[in-house]
């Protein structure tokens, strides 16, 4: 993961804060992880539009403490994530809240892709495919925090749009976001953050191209 | 409702009573059948499941919702595990909608909804929240908080309007109505019938619900929920591999 020119010319472009900790492309159908410490702030650029962000979040103190999707809806009553969104934990604690955010909408209801479920969802034979499933357990393989499948619950799709409609239909469509649109976050909690940058061919997510995102961390003032 | 309800009790396997805000937890063998009644308005019966054989494998309401292009539960859905695999489907359904996005209350909203409440005052009636529910079920499993994932809350109607903001229908569940669940693989089920997490009613009022289970065997080829959409049919498919001797 290498920083690129580019990368200093938008922050440059956007004034952000010097004491930047991390600033680093990810690569389409990549996983990444980093722990972000309470009060600091991470942002998740979308480089050139409609890239799906599979994101998890566990307390970096006690990971039994993650991220949860029916307790982020269940607190805000609504389905869809955006500035002002709290993202709750299992334990019902905020994790973090979203505090900046121009792309609108993000989902927390489509769930990562799998080889599994691929071969529901499209085809026996995409079972091949790569997939967040396999990022994420690939990326926690890697690392000592003893987690695994177990550890997958319901994550968030950051730039993803999975409109329901008040009849109950759900739907992957086409995606609303654009190159450049981010979003930010600020950490309530020292988190560690489990990202795989979605490498789904089979639906509109990523239109049908994947594509690199922008990942920055920096202490807020 | 359907041709594998039982045309009568005696044909029954087992059944229980479940009290106001009771939690449980049994074993489902594949071929179970199980009904699951409201005996009064208004029920909650807030549901998890696992592949009893592989406790990883479990309920998720990401693939369930996906693959079935929908934001809810009702007759004709499957309920998918993380694994391509259908640990249930709904064979029957009076109700018409069961809610899967709202998760589970928590002791801290039962207090500051309904008032401190304990055992000491109380006795078996002190007030329950979903999630302690869930882990004291899960404990006996050798399963914790790492297992409390998305739940199904069976004859609960909670809509999103188009800005995506929930609402929550008081009028939904009636007495009698009844869904009944069909496992396709040995599942762990776990139940609480403490209230929804959004109901609005500021009386900590659970309601009793009745468990009635019987043989009806798995899915037979031609099955509505088999057949519902192309994805299904390729779930059964997945499901089926794993007893095939």
């Amino acid at each position: 993961m290498t920083k690129s020119s580019s990368n200093a010319e938008r922050k440059a472009a956007r004034g952000e804060p010097a004491a930047i900790i991390r600033d680093e492309t990810v690569a389409a159908g990549e996983p990444w992880m980093a722990t972000v410490a309470t009060g600091q702030m991470l942002r998740i650029v979308d480089l050139e539009g409609n890239q799906a962000v599979d994101t998890l979040f566990y307390n970096a103190n006690d990971t039994e403490e993650r991220y949860s999707a029916v307790d982020t809806i269940r607190g805000q009553r609504g389905i869809y994530l955006t500035t002002g969104s709290a993202l709750r934990s299992n334990l019902g604690a905020t994790m973090l809240t979203i505090v900046e955010d121009t792309c609108g909408r993000h989902d927390t209801l489509g769930g990562a892709c799998s080889a599994e479920s691929n071969t529901v969802r499209y085809a026996l034979d995409k079972r091949y495919m790569h997939s967040c499933r396999d990022n994420f357990l690939l990326a926690l393989g890697h690392h000592d925090f003893g987690l695994g499948k177990r550890d997958l619950p319901s994550n968030i799709n950051f730039f993803m749009n999975v409109p329901v409609t008040p009849k109950g239909g759900l739907e992957f469509a086409d995606g609303i976001s654009a190159p450049g649109r981010y979003v930010q976050l600020r950490a309530q909690m020292d988190v560690l953050v489990l990202i795989s940058n979605c490498p789904q061919l089979n639906n509109p997510c990523n239109a049908y191209n994947p594509t690199p995102i922008q990942i920055l961390i920096w202490a807020a003032g | 409702m359907t041709s594998s309800t039982p045309r009568s009790h005696s044909e029954d396997l087992w059944s229980e009573t479940l009290k106001p805000g009771e939690h449980w937890s049994g074993i489902l063998r594949r071929g179970t059948s199980l009904r699951i009644t409201a005996l009064e308005p208004r029920a909650n019966v807030a549901a998890l499941m696992y592949n009893y054989e592989s406790l990883p494998e479990r309920y998720n309401l990401a693939d369930t919702l996906k693959a079935q292009h929908t934001a809810f539960l009702t007759v004709g859905c499957a309920c998918y595990s993380d694994m391509g695999r259908i640990l249930c489907s709904i064979t029957a359904d009076s109700c018409g909608w069961h809610d899967t996005i709202c998760g589970l209350s928590d002791a801290a909203m039962v207090a500051a909804k309904f008032g401190a409440s304990r055992f000491q005052e109380q006795r078996n009636d002190y007030f329950k929240n979903g999630r302690d529910s869930m882990l004291n079920e899960l404990g006996k499993y050798g399963l914790g908080k790492r297992d409390l994932i998305a739940n199904i809350n069976f004859f609960s109607r909670v809509t999103a309007d188009d800005a995506g903001a929930l609402h929550f229908d008081e009028q939904h569940c009636h007495a009698g109505h009844y869904v009944e669940l069909r496992f396709e693989m040995h599942t762990l089920l776990v139940l609480s019938t403490c209230p929804h997490p959004l109901d609005p009613d500021t009386q900590y009022h659970p309601r009793p619900v009745a468990l009635r289970a019987w043989f009806s065997g798995p899915a037979p080829r031609e099955d509505p929920c088999r057949q519902r959409c192309e994805e299904n049919a390729r779930g059964f498919r997945n499901t089926e591999m794993m007893f095939l001797a």
